[in-house]
């Protein structure tokens, strides 16, 4: 049953089209003219959203797809130039470096984030005396990471005569100039989402607790062994809540900014090692008022995460259990 | 469970607690290293990589204080008032777009909720431009108001999402006797619902004020001016112009950045991780 409320409760799962009607509430059907006035009245209620869908979502995300064909630069009319900006992308090379950075960040971020937080939230499940207190200190990290100021922290950690090199030295190691060495920048960057780990962990958490007990007693007086307990009862129960942080993980590790903007000093370097898609749209857009160029970057990101989203919903039914629906 | 199962569990706690003790020291080591090297003098901070000093001292805060140009102060009061006013905008919006969503039919709700879940997956850049552009042609561009605006409108789909959860969870009964008993709609929903979904504002409020305070991009892109920075600027501004040896005041300068989020976190750190815990479960 817990498991139940896991599928209906997940944001993810009420998207799919198998779950078209999980939004609606249960409620017993009065008469005609009665539930569409009381319709009207919730239409009321959503009045602000309206106004923001309208105005902040959409308005904005035609008028980009506009501006992408345009050579806008914020102070000479837009000339309309066809698909150039997107023919351009083709031939640019910082384009596709950023692509390359962006494409290592997330592909090493996300799944090493995700072994983490499931790892620990397996250890501490077992309900130690101090859970909260861990819970406590694992989750801070996720809470400060975003900051500029942890930016900061972690380019002093990492430079060449920083916190990490103190410790290598230590034990005799002659550590490399971590953030200015291109070879290493862009770990230093991926290490401070791995640091992260605590957000889809609490979450984790919260899963596992709802896998019932009785399951774990029944597969113990079937002797079956930890591994065999963690792959046929805690993987497919709480595979709802791993496909949730999978996904959600991925359309953040996309949108990376602010670490790779401070420990590069805005420039995406060293060597162009930390130029994330965001940090290029950003310097073509807010540097080089390149607005149309920076427009049609912003849509390339769209399009990449809905891809990325749509491929991940698609494999969902590989391996995502949701009990209401085998 | 039985006794058995208890004594299989008991032996694997001793090297759980043992990595659990590791792991937290691995994770707060930057956090305590940072305070550790906003009070140590400068000649000290990269010589030991302890976060411990024998003669602190607090002159990297006085000189970080000041190092910006405009003192550390104005950011963050700028700060606060964006993040501030942000929290009520959110809070009002996203209640109301909420209770519309978890307690009434209409057509096409699920088409529009899950529109509001779209939101929440959309790259917020391809947003920013149009609006930066729309925002600059009527002047409004070095001022607040373009950070604080877009909460009055619910565009945050994540908290609506979090608050459709919060209120599907209450008893519709305790609605239902208020309109029995004359209540308008708005007035069911101020007095009866608003005061039960308490708990999930908090959060709602906590979480945007963290958001905001931390987000960079949006400052960025729309504050000039040193007058208006916020923290995230200012602190980026201090970087910029600080020689890289004088990592004291820098590191005093971050830490006092973080103070707020910290104080709230450690106020309210159940309300937090418990609304972080639902955004993935039921309500």
């Amino acid at each position: 049953m817990s498991k139940k409320l896991i599928a209906e409760a997940n944001p993810l799962a009420a998207l799919s089209p198998r779950a078209a009607n999980a939004g609606s509430a249960k409620k017993p059907r009065q008469g005609q003219g009665y539930s569409a006035r009381r319709g009207r009245i919730g239409l009321l209620f959503l009045a602000p959203w309206f106004v923001g869908i309208l105005l902040l979502v959409i308005a904005p995300l035609i008028a980009s797809a506009y501006f992408s064909l345009t050579d806008y630069d914020l102070i000479t009319r837009p000339n309309f130039i066809g698909f150039d900006n997107y023919e351009r992308m083709a031939t640019d090379d910082r384009f596709w470096q950023s692509m390359k950075v962006t494409g290592t960040y997330v592909l090493f971020s996300v799944p090493f984030t995700l072994i983490a937080s499931l790892a620990v939230a397996m250890l501490l499940k077992g309900g130690l005396k101090a859970l909260s207190f861990f819970r406590l200190v694992f989750y801070l990290p996720s809470l400060l990471g975003a900051s500029v100021a942890i930016a900061v922290v972690w380019r002093q950690m990492f430079s060449g005569d920083g916190l990490i090199n103190g410790l290598l030295a230590l034990v005799g190691i002659d550590g490399p100039a971590w953030v200015s060495n291109p070879d290493y920048s862009l770990g230093t960057v991926i290490l401070l989402a791995i640091w992260q780990f605590g957000s889809p962990m609490v979450i984790f958490l919260a899963g596992l607790k709802q896998i019932p007990e009785s399951l774990y007693d029944a597969a113990a007086l079937d002797g079956a062994s930890r591994i065999q307990v963690f792959r046929n009862v805690t993987l497919p129960l709480l595979s709802p809540v791993i496909f949730f942080n999978l996904v959600l993980g991925f359309i953040n590790a996309f949108q990376a900014f602010t670490p790779a903007f401070i420990i590069s000093g805005g420039s995406g370097g060293p060597a162009d090692s930390n130029l994330f898609i965001t940090l290029y749209l950003f310097q073509q857009g807010f540097g080089a008022l390149d607005m149309g160029y920076a427009a049609a970057l912003a849509w390339v990101l769209v399009i990449v995460v809905g891809l990325v989203t749509a491929v991940n919903f698609a494999l969902q039914k590989y391996w995502v259990f949701y009990e209401d629906r085998t | 469970m039985t006794r058995t199962l208890r004594a299989r569990r008991a032996k694997p706690r001793v090297f759980t607690y043992v990595m659990m003790v590791v792991l937290t020291i691995i994770t707060i080591y930057p956090v305590v290293w940072m305070l550790g090297g906003s009070i140590k003098p400068a000649d000290e901070i990269f010589s030991n990589p302890s976060p411990f000093t024998a003669s602190p001292t607090l002159q990297n805060y006085v000189d970080g204080w000041a190092g910006a140009g405009v003192p550390f102060s104005v950011f963050l009061i700028n700060s606060g008032i964006v993040a501030g006013l942000a929290v009520v905008g959110n809070v009002i919006a996203c209640t109301l777009t909420a209770y519309g969503f978890a307690r009434f039919d209409f057509r096409g709700k699920n088409v529009l909720f899950a529109l509001v879940l779209l939101t929440v997956m959309l790259p917020k850049h391809v947003r920013l431009i149009s609006e930066y552009i729309g925002f600059a042609n009527i002047g409004l561009i070095d001022t607040f108001v373009p950070l604080i605006l877009p909460h009055f409108l619910a565009i945050d789909g994540f908290f609506i999402f979090l608050l459709v959860q919060f209120i599907r969870g209450l008893p519709p009964e305790l609605e239902e006797a208020a309109r029995v008993d004359g209540c308008t709609e708005f007035g069911v929903f101020w007095r009866v619902v608003v005061p039960l979904l308490t708990p999930a504002l908090v959060t709602t409020a906590i979480l945007t004020f963290v958001q905001v305070y931390q987000d960079f991009f949006s400052q960025l892109i729309y504050l000039n001016s040193p007058e208006n920075y916020t923290v995230p600027l200012g602190l980026r501004q201090f970087i910029d112009s600080t020689s890289s040896s004088a990592w004291g005041p820098v590191l005093a300068m971050s830490s006092v950045a973080l103070v707020p989020v910290v104080v709230l976190f450690l106020i309210f750190q159940r309300r937090i991780i418990d609304g972080i815990a639902t955004t993935g479960l039921k309500g």
